[in-house]
């Protein structure tokens, strides 16, 4: 156990995160330079071309250390995004130290901190890591200054790297073994393994990735999942080097997998703890929860055939995103479908991209929403985060949004242009301190509704990518709701109707219209396209028809052609949804959801 | 009317014309060994096919074969099939080629029928679609075909040309309506990728009408031929009287089976489709070498007929007979497709007459999206 070391990289986005993952596989000989694929940690296609990690991995890494003696460090990668901060926080609790990554030339930034704070509640050494001191814009006195000022860390600790130009690998592995410390825990007591993550193998069924606290486990094992007391048999364990590779067991302070032909996916949640049925631990460790989802949707498969194919998907999918949640919806127009929950758009969007990359389904969503609270006329208090469950407006006395504080950091040149549009979006009580010589930090309250919504985008906009942004939920404050409509010549879209600020509602509807406009087809008569809060038409727009569309010669030969390329129109109608006798696109259901300034 | 129809393609032209995409070579020294492959062909259906009452002779340019050609394979078809006495017997002709002489020699032959590709009665826009002929041409070779005997004339035009407005397409409609032939086949112009005509465009930039131009040249034919009394029967065909219609093409429409001879002919016979080879000079090797020529068939599920049935029964003005379609397809459209089909009657684009699902005249504009219901 004294030749462990559990260690994470923690990082604002883009600070170097992925590279230094990759630089340090390659040093320690993990890989060589001819199989190497850039950020091998990313295992996604999507989380390389979005450049942020998604999902945690973990990999073990040989080190001869200067002192001659061998070592297993094992590295946990953690995701990389607001939204994901329950997975980071069970990664951490993983660990015993972390590397804290710092760009040279940004410094440091709102996530550097959220990150540090996160650590710091882990009890975790921290080692901070100044990260592309190659570049010409470094200002390595600045952020030593920063690492003093706003982290409160010694700024002797740190160690300069370029992960790009493979500069301080060493120094950052020497450091790993000397400062962090060895795993403590015995193999001698009850088996405590900590679940971090899990990913489904269609060979192998689950595949647990944990952290061995106490205890050991081996192949045979009757394991118990100490949250839903589920049990099992342990088929495999193992560690993580570039594959898996297979072990006769696992002892405290390791970090591997375990492969137990647990089938039903839901029996495995990040944070639970893993013991042994016949000699189990005391109790669980510490820190496991259920996430709660902020923002709401629906999804819906395009052809009402793939239901069932959606509902399978979602069920793999939710295997591998524990803070996934969904149930049976239905919608009058798109017929059945998922109610799901998210932390955050983002996360929204790569569920979104996944389920249609990896399954190989097109899928619509609605509108996503927040959850209200709304207080009855008789006294009860209900909460609606979809649409379509919106209460007679007649029996509502009092309708709430929940706010949250935003907090971010930008350089006081942007102050201005970011103070309107945190007014733009609503946000009151603000309040602001300069943190460094022309760094504001600024704090307001806003509705969570308006932050979700295009806020995130727009402020990165504003403040030309200088600005860190994080949030945390407040409380809920009443606010003058209603139930805004769209409708596609006259039928009513459910999937688009939205709970909306009223003052908000036109602009929303119209913006709603103009989008629908640009991407519903023109058809073979006029398409209203309306927006309406009740019965008031708040907003329109219309489709005009297209009149000329016919092949001019149709005989003999003409007929073969003229079919398939029906037949084929028809295929494309099947991927569109009839609302009413309208046929609209995916991409119009998408357009919608963008942002307000796409 | 569910005799079948015989198609004889002739793929030979003294040149070809920039927007033609059909499947034609400028080979006309190739003439002389047309007629005993097609005849040849036409072996291979001896009991295949039977009592055809139509026989269209297309291309191509037909009138490039000798007289002596037409009246082999003529003869050759009367012997194997049982040509019906009263049939209509149409060949297509090009207006620079025909003398009396060569006219009179058909209409003996018993070729009833003539189609005139007359596209224009402007020399500029003559010029432009790289015909050969010109309108003075074109006009004598009507009053040719009308001398040698032929009472079913027809006149093809093509609209919306560059350079040519709607006020020069009403001036071309009516000489040509002035003339009374008929019928008469009025075709908007279609850029077929790959031709001449379609880089032409490309490369000057020149725009093709947009969709209220498309419908106001479409709109105004109709209207222009209606006050000459003409029948607007199918999208790009008009006559005088529906005796004087084209009862080779109605069968395409109707889904009536038809067989093609020649190089890339197609057949149909209610359930399967097939194709000739596309190139002349295989074809009459394989032919002589006793081979077959066809290239590929299909055979088609009865939703493809369906599909089939609909698109070119919605292209004509008398539309469909719903319970004919449920006889064949067993689908009750005005059941199963009612909403949609309400929508396109409230929209003026469908209508019920006389029991059948018909096309107005705006959705004949549209007929290709009507069968999309």
């Amino acid at each position: 156990m004294e030749n462990i070391r559990n260690f994470s990289i923690i990082a604002h986005i883009d600070h170097g995160k992925s590279t230094l993952a990759d630089r340090l596989i390659q040093f320690t000989g993990v890989s060589n330079e001819r199989n190497f694929q850039d950020q091998i940690l990313d295992n996604l296609d999507i989380e390389r071309e979005r450049g942020i990690t998604i999902k945690s991995n973990a990999i073990s890494l040989p080190y001869q250390a200067k002192d001659g003696k061998n070592y297993t460090l094992n590295l946990i990668d953690t995701p990389g995004h607001v939204d994901f901060s329950y997975e980071v926080s069970r990664s951490l609790a993983s660990c015993e130290g972390v590397l804290l990554l710092i760009d040279a030339a940004q410094g440091v930034q709102a996530q550097t901190l959220a990150n540090l704070y996160l650590a710091m509640e882990h009890n975790l050494e921290i080692i901070p890591v100044i990260n592309k001191i190659d570049l010409p814009a470094a200002d390595i006195d600045r952020v030593l200054a920063e690492i003093d000022s706003e982290l409160g860390l010694d700024p002797d600790t740190h160690i300069r790297a370029s992960a790009k130009e493979g500069i301080g690998m060493e120094e950052i592995l020497e450091a790993i073994v000397e400062r962090i410390p060895a795993p403590t825990g015995s193999d001698n007591r009850p088996l405590a393994a900590l679940i971090f993550d899990a990913q489904y193998d269609s060979y192998r069924g689950t595949i647990i990735h944990c952290r061995i606290f106490d205890g050991t486990i081996k192949a045979g094992d009757i394991i118990r999942f100490m949250s839903s007391g589920a049990i099992y048999k342990v088929e495999e364990v193992g560690h993580f080097m570039l594959q898996r590779v297979k072990r006769d067991m696992l002892s405290a302070g390791e970090v591997g997998y375990i492969i137990a032909g647990v089938k039903t996916v839901s029996d495995v949640r990040t944070g639970d703890t893993i013991t042994h049925h016949e000699r189990p631990c005391p109790k669980p460790l510490p820190g496991f929860k259920e996430v709660k989802p902020v923002v709401f949707a629906s999804i819906y498969p395009i052809a009402s055939d793939d239901y069932q194919d959606l509902a399978d998907s979602l069920e793999k999918y939710k295997l591998n995103d524990a803070s996934f949640i969904y149930e049976k919806d239905s919608s009058a127009a798109l017929g059945q479908g998922f109610r799901c929950g998210f932390l955050g758009l983002l996360h929204l969007d790569i569920v979104q991209e996944r389920i249609e990359r990896e399954f190989h389904l097109s899928i619509i969503l609605s509108v996503p929403s927040v959850r209200y609270r709304f207080t009855l006329k008789d006294g009860r208090e209900i909460y609606v985060d979809n649409p379509t469950h919106y209460p007679d407006p007649m029996s509502i006395d009092k309708g709430e949004e929940p706010y949250i504080r935003a907090s971010m950091m930008l350089p006081e040149r942007y102050l201005g242009v970011v103070m309107k549009l945190c007014m733009e979006k609503r946000g009151v009580n603000s309040n602001m301190n300069y943190t460094g010589p022309g760094r504001v930090e600024l704090s307001y309250e806003m509705p969570l509704a308006e932050v979700i919504f295009d806020f995130y985008d727009r402020f990165k906009s504003v403040t030309q990518g200088y600005g860190s942004f994080d949030y945390d939920m407040i409380d809920y404050r009443e606010s003058n709701l209603v139930l805004m409509d769209i409708l596609v010549n006259g039928e009513k879209v459910d999937a688009l109707s939205q709970i909306v600020h009223r003052e908000r509602a036109r602009a929303r509807a119209l913006i709603a219209c103009e989008r629908l406009k640009d991407e519903i087809p023109r058809q073979m008569y006029k398409i209203a396209i309306q927006g309406a809060i009740g019965g008031e038409i708040i907003a329109r727009t219309t489709i005009s028809a297209f009149r000329k569309d016919v092949t001019a010669k149709c005989y003999g030969g003409d007929i073969t052609r003229k079919r398939k390329l029906l037949e084929k129109q028809k295929e494309g109608k099947k991927r569109m949804k009839m609302i009413g006798q309208v046929s609209i696109p995916q991409s119009a259901f998408l357009a919608v959801l963008k942002s307000d300034n796409d | 009317m569910t005799s079948p129809g015989l198609y004889v393609h002739i793929p030979l032209c003294l040149a070809k014309c920039g927007y033609c995409n059909f499947y034609s070579i400028a080979a006309p020294e190739l003439a002389p060994r047309f007629a005993p492959a097609i005849i040849g062909e036409m072996a291979f259906y001896k009991n295949a096919f039977r009592n055809f009452d139509t026989v269209y002779f297309g291309g191509g340019t037909p009138s490039v074969l000798p007289a002596s050609s037409i009246d082999e394979i003529l003869n050759a078809a009367h012997k194997m099939f049982d040509i019906d006495r009263h049939a209509e017997i149409t060949l297509e002709a090009n207006p620079g080629d025909l003398s009396l002489e060569y006219l009179r020699s058909l209409y003996s032959m018993g070729i009833n029928r003539l189609n005139i590709g007359v596209q224009s009665f402007d020399d500029a826009i003559l010029k432009f679609l790289g015909r050969r002929h010109t309108s003075k041409e074109a006009l004598s070779s009507f009053d040719k075909a009308c001398r040698a005997g032929f009472d079913n004339i027809g006149i093809d035009l093509i609209y919306a040309v560059h350079g040519q407005d709607i006020q020069l397409w009403q001036w071309t409609l009516k000489t040509a309506a002035s003339l009374m032939p008929e019928h008469l086949s009025c075709y908007q112009l279609t850029l077929e990728p790959g031709t001449p005509l379609h880089l032409h465009y490309r490369q000057d930039g020149i725009k093709e009408p947009d969709d209220d131009e498309s419908l106001a040249f479409f709109t105004t034919t109709s209207l222009v031929l209606a006050q000459h009394g003409y029948d607007h029967y199918e999208v790009s065909n008009f006559s005088l009287s529906p005796s004087w219609r084209s009862r080779h093409n109605m069968k395409y429409w109707e889904h009536v089976p038809y067989l093609g001879l020649g190089p890339s002919a197609h057949s149909f016979s209610g359930k399967k489709r097939w194709w000739n080879i596309a190139n002349a000079r295989e074809y009459i090797t394989e032919i002589v070498r006793s081979r077959t020529v066809v290239s590929q068939s299909e055979e088609l599920s009865t939703e493809q007929l369906a599909l089939e049935a609909l698109f070119l029964g919605l292209r004509t003005k008398d539309g469909i007979d719903p319970a004919i379609y449920k006889a064949k397809y067993g689908t009750v459209l005005l059941n199963e497709k009612r909403k949609p089909i309400d929508e396109l009657m409230k929209n003026n684009l469908l209508e019920i007459k006389e029991g059948r699902l018909r096309p107005t005249l705006a959705g004949m504009a549209v007929a290709d999206s009507l069968a999309l219901i």
